[in-house]
């Protein structure tokens, strides 16, 4: 079943994250937004999809092609908008390698020694990653994830973990609004996942976020750790924002002196009944045989 | 005579009057109304506003109650009258519209505030070609590893007796613990 929805419901940066923390393998197409008319379940007015925008392709939960609608997204033309190509060498090439795929191309433009094996990798890479760094941006448009769907095996496909495009994502969010949303509560507390030091493998952090994490205990809230760090609650914020989305603090409530759990949730305010255990066992049974 | 009851609770339109009618004995005391909001309409016609009903008799000395909320905000007043007393709830999400996912989760959150009980969450409309899947929607909606989330056809009896009873097993695990 397509995985499908609308960014503005379910973001560029929580879809990256849904496909890293699943594993998935497939393409998720971003359209243009067409105004259907109709209202959707929340009373917003319902888009369909239009002219697809972007096409990003997953492998086993890692990021390996994206492409923005009406450009070609082909070596040459990644080469060129990297420098490692000029825009005559392009318009040679193009015109004499019509027909040849990229893989083809890339080892006939590294035995003539116009490139190396690493600018073809590491100008692949930045393309994809501008790419997803633009839609990281798109707060509106239909989208739809296929399983299984890659591009063809002529492309060159480079692999780069989506942890910390999540992060570099997160990053370049700029609507304060949509972080306090997510987290309006600072007196949350952060906690490790399991396996951390998995992880934080390959992990590429900035000063300030090494300093968030050097404090993540479930004894301090946030607001605790941007006092510590002199930072600003739009700060803090982004910052856990992007290390809770790559999956590598988690929010918890912190522990009250009492023992009790504190933060923004409401304490409970209605009691459980005291029920035996002989009526749950006959609710059992009775459900069982309806 | 003894009465324990559940709570079925989650966004607008998200199936639990239908998950009540599923496995009620009675015909299930409805409070829905005609919608007057326009885009709501366009959903469906008519809406809980007060409460669902819905019964299952064990013997002469048990009754288990069936309670279902109005999906709509401005009747949330409801919600933490529902919740006195409950054995657990189960929080229903529509699996083919992810606009009411950030909704059905501030629900399941405000629920677990009221009281401690135990709760499963169930992805209804399941047999629809558009519905996430479960392991989508628990990224999706952040639930917790120890928390069942459960696939669900609301109109289909076989399906909601299986979330009850998830709960039930929860409701004696907790018990047990």
């Amino acid at each position: 079943m397509p995985l499908q929805g609308n960014l503005r419901d379910f973001s560029t940066t929580q879809l990256l994250n849904l496909i890293n923390l699943a594993g998935k393998t497939g393409t998720l197409s971003i359209f243009e937004s067409i105004r259907s008319g109709e209202k959707d379940a929340i009373g917003a007015e319902k888009m369909v999809a239009g002219k697809e925008r972007a096409r990003v392709s997953f492998k086993m939960g890692k990021l390996i092609s994206a492409i923005l609608g009406g450009q070609d997204g082909n070596l040459v033309s990644v080469l060129n908008k990297a420098g490692k190509l000029s825009d005559e060498q392009a318009r040679i090439i193009r015109e004499r390698a019509k027909n040849t795929s990229d893989k083809a191309l890339a080892l006939l433009l590294i035995n003539a020694n116009y490139v190396t094996q690493r600018d073809v990798v590491s100008s692949i890479q930045q393309h994809t990653l501008d790419v997803v760094y633009n839609l990281l941006s798109w707060d509106e448009g239909p989208f739809r994830f296929e399983d299984n769907i890659l591009p063809s095996s002529d492309r060159i496909l480079v692999p780069i973990d989506l942890e910390n495009v999540i992060i570099e994502g997160a990053r370049r969010i700029k609507e304060i609004e949509q972080l306090t949303s997510h987290l309006p509560n600072l007196d949350m507390a952060l906690k490790f996942p399991e396996n951390p030091r998995e992880k934080f493998k390959g992990i590429h952090l900035s000063v300030e976020e090494w300093r968030v994490v050097s404090f993540v205990n479930p004894k301090n809230t946030i607001r605790q750790i941007a006092k510590a760090n002199n930072m600003s609650e739009v700060e803090i914020r982004r910052i856990v924002y992007g290390l809770e989305q790559a999956g590598l603090v988690e929010l918890i409530k912190p522990p009250t002196p009492d023992g009790a759990v504190s933060g923004g949730m409401k304490r409970p305010t209605t009691r459980a009944p005291q029920v035996q255990r002989t009526v749950v066992t006959k609710l059992i049974d009775r459900i069982r045989n309806i | 005579m003894q009465t324990v009851k559940m709570v079925i609770t989650g966004p607008f339109s998200s199936g639990k009057t239908e998950f009540i009618r599923s496995i009620s004995e009675i015909d299930v005391v409805t409070t829905e109304r005609g919608i007057s909001s326009e885009a709501e309409r366009a959903v469906k016609e008519s809406t809980t506003v007060a409460m669902d009903f819905g019964r299952i008799t064990v013997d002469d000395d048990l009754v288990l109650y069936l309670f279902g909320t109005p999906g709509q905000r401005r009747f949330d007043f409801m919600w933490e009258i529902l919740a006195e007393g409950m054995l657990g709830f189960v929080v229903m999400v529509d699996s083919t519209k992810p606009e009411t996912f950030r909704e059905a989760k501030s629900i399941l959150e405000t629920f677990r505030a009221y009281a401690p009980t135990p709760y499963v969450v169930a992805a209804n409309k399941q047999d629809m070609k558009d519905a996430w899947n479960t392991d989508d929607l628990r990224i999706a909606l952040r639930i917790e590893e120890g928390v069942k989330l459960l696939p669900c056809v609301a109109s289909d009896k076989e399906s909601v007796k299986t979330v009850l009873l998830e709960l039930l097993y929860s409701i004696l695990e907790e018990m047990d613990s």
